[in-house]
């Protein structure tokens, strides 16, 4: 009887899961449908839009017009670039902060995780300036400090929680047997703290990647990331829907794809910690 | 060699005072235990020693050499930790052979040694796993086997066997000490379980909030506790403290008597009523309140029939009482 209403219970949570996915998922792939529509399909009802022809023609033409290769690159360069650096950056700050903290490092998090609840809108005149003055207007290495600033703190953040992770004793174990700082973080530390370091800069290239704000006012052609790629395609003439679709899709493929492959160590790092 | 000496060694964090001005000699080959209760510096003291914490001021002397600033690997020290503090990532043998690693012996050179330390301590036929999949004593060995190799001055253990179950304690207690019977090389142990410390000790050193109150031999601490802390501290069940007329009688403020030294009596001169026995078969805890004298805790031997709400007589036995003045020091000689 109790196995029944188990199995009965289980059968119901698949299928709650399965519904829930699915409308989750609904928008994305609403959106790779139309993509394979001639705009005249594209805009009629649903279901018409379903039961019509399947064509390539919106991406030959989106091909055609506009260079997706270089704003594919631009994102690539971007997002790893952009990813490196806060690495760089944020590994020995959270360092510091897991290992030798001090009376304000609390607040100091604290802080820095404060500075993303600001809209970003609120510094754009100052940025925008300050990009124009120097000379950094659409080009991919200013572009790549501005997301690598903007996702600093979840970085650290990340890092910071993951680091806390190891015990001290080992890392006083291995000064104990004299490991020094080099082999420390060699043979203990780095090993240690792989899979976290590997989510974070998975999730980072995927914030990176999707950032939009940013991406799209501070750049117009020669650094353009695939976010401008889609933007492009809501012009002033109009929305062309099957097209606009078609840019979409190439535009989220790839982050899809590593997205999809990396679920298990995305989900790993962030819940780590959560349950012992 | 490890002979290691401490003069004048303090420890601050921040205002806070660890450990006030101590002095400590600990000779080569012995094994020394500090104790005492929980947060009194017993762990601050051994990390000190080990270097993994920065003395405020003070020296620390290691084989007549002045380690002071030396940074740990440099002290020819090994320590295990409380929890093990195994290298999750690495086989058995690449955790036993790491220290060897980092003191650039060949390869060949590590696998002798690994080989050896693993025969001593059982544990050969677990080189290849990983230390998740070994149980807590086969860690500890582990952790021990990592201690062992580097061949060091002295050993440090802090608190090693907290986290092992009851039965498996007495038995890595008892093995610790017979490899420092084999070895003969200088351990500093720290518990704060008197009952190892009283076992496995040369010499123990009692702190109390950072302080020394007494070095000596188990049964020199147990014979001649030096004052009530160390009294109360060595010894289980904890020795009876009676204040009052009783102590008075004794011409000191407090008299102190061990359980083990109350005897039943038919005419004894403290009379009370049993609140609870505990039967153990090989001895008979009993609560009794005496009128009096107040709460008195009686260790007899074997099973003596007697229960909860039974009136007794004791009879405290006159060359075994400790007597105690106002500032709680030993005042020696009989009452």
């Amino acid at each position: 009887m109790a196995r029944k209403s188990s199995a009965g219970k289980t059968a119901a949570v698949t299928i709650a899961a399965w519904t829930i996915g699915f409308l989750i998922f609904f928008p994305i792939l609403w959106i790779i449908i139309l993509s394979f529509k001639t705009e005249g399909d594209a805009i009629k009802s649903p279901l018409a839009v379903l039961t019509s022809g399947w064509t390539l023609h919106s991406y030959a033409e989106v091909q055609e017009r506009s260079n997706y290769a270089l704003h594919f690159w631009n994102s690539v360069v971007l997002s790893l670039g952009s990813t490196v650096l806060a690495l760089v950056i944020a590994i020995p700050a959270a360092w510091a902060m897991a290992f030798v903290p001090g009376k304000r490092t609390k607040d100091l998090l604290m802080w820095m995780l404060s500075t993303k609840m600001m809209p970003a809108v609120g510094v754009l005149v100052p940025m925008y300036l300050l990009f124009r003055d120097l000379g950094l207007l659409d080009s991919r290495a200013g572009l790549t400090v501005v997301l690598t600033l903007i996702n600093l703190p979840i970085v650290v953040w990340m890092l910071y929680t993951y680091f806390k992770e190891i015990p001290g004793e080992i890392l006083e174990a291995a000064r104990m047997d004299g490991a020094n700082l080099r082999s420390e973080i060699l043979y203990i530390l780095t090993p240690m703290a792989v899979p976290g370091i590997a989510s974070t800069l998975l999730l980072n290239i995927i914030l990176a990647w999707n950032e939009a704000f940013w991406t799209l006012q501070l750049t117009t052609k020669a650094a353009a990331p695939l976010t401008q790629f889609i933007a492009s395609y809501s012009s002033p003439e109009g929305l062309f829907y099957a097209k606009l679709s078609a840019a979409s899709t190439m535009a989220i493929a790839p982050i899809l794809i590593l997205g999809w492959f990396s679920q298990k160590q995305l989900v790993r790092g962030l819940t780590f910690g959560a349950v012992k | 060699m490890g002979q290691i000496t401490l003069s004048s060694v303090t420890k601050t964090f921040g205002d806070v005072n660890v450990i006030p001005p101590l002095d400590l000699q600990i000779n080569d080959g012995e094994f020394v235990v500090f104790v005492g209760p929980s947060g009194c510096g017993k762990s601050t003291l051994l990390r000190l020693i080990a270097g993994l914490e920065d003395i405020s001021s003070g020296q620390i002397v290691i084989d007549g050499r002045d380690a002071t600033d030396a940074a740990p690997a440099e002290r020819g020290l090994a320590m295990v930790f409380q929890s093990y503090a195994l290298y999750p990532h690495m086989s058995v043998r690449k955790n036993i052979a790491f220290p060897l690693k980092m003191a650039g012996l060949s390869q060949a050179e590590q696998d002798k040694k690994v080989e050896h330390a693993a025969r001593i301590l059982n544990l050969a036929n677990y080189l290849e796993r990983r230390p998740g999949q070994l149980s807590g004593g086969q860690r500890q060995r582990v952790a021990i086997g990592r201690a062992i190799v580097r061949e060091p001055a002295a050993f440090l253990f802090d608190e090693p066997l907290s986290n092992l179950d009851a039965a498996l304690r007495v038995t890595m207690r008892q093995e610790i000490s017979e490899l420092h019977q084999s070895l003969k090389t200088t351990m500093i142990y720290v518990t704060h379980d008197q009952v190892e410390a009283m076992t496995m000790a040369d010499k123990i050193v009692v702190l109390n909030a950072g302080r020394i109150e007494q070095v000596g031999s188990p049964l020199e601490l147990y014979h001649s506790p030096r004052n009530l802390f160390v009294a109360g501290f060595i010894g289980s069940p904890k020795m009876n403290f009676i204040t009052g007329t009783e102590a008075a009688k004794h011409g000191c403020t407090t008299l102190g008597v061990r359980p083990e030294h109350l005897e039943v009596t038919a005419d004894g001169p403290w009379q009370g009523v049993i609140g609870l026995a505990e039967h153990l078969g090989s001895d008979t805890f009993l609560k009794v309140t005496a009128e009096g004298v107040g709460e008195l805790t009686v260790r007899v031997q074997g099973e003596r029939g007697l229960h909860h709400g039974q009136t007794i007589r004791l009879t405290p036995p006159a060359d075994k009482l400790y007597r105690f003045d106002a500032n709680g020091m030993a005042m020696g000689g009989a009452a």
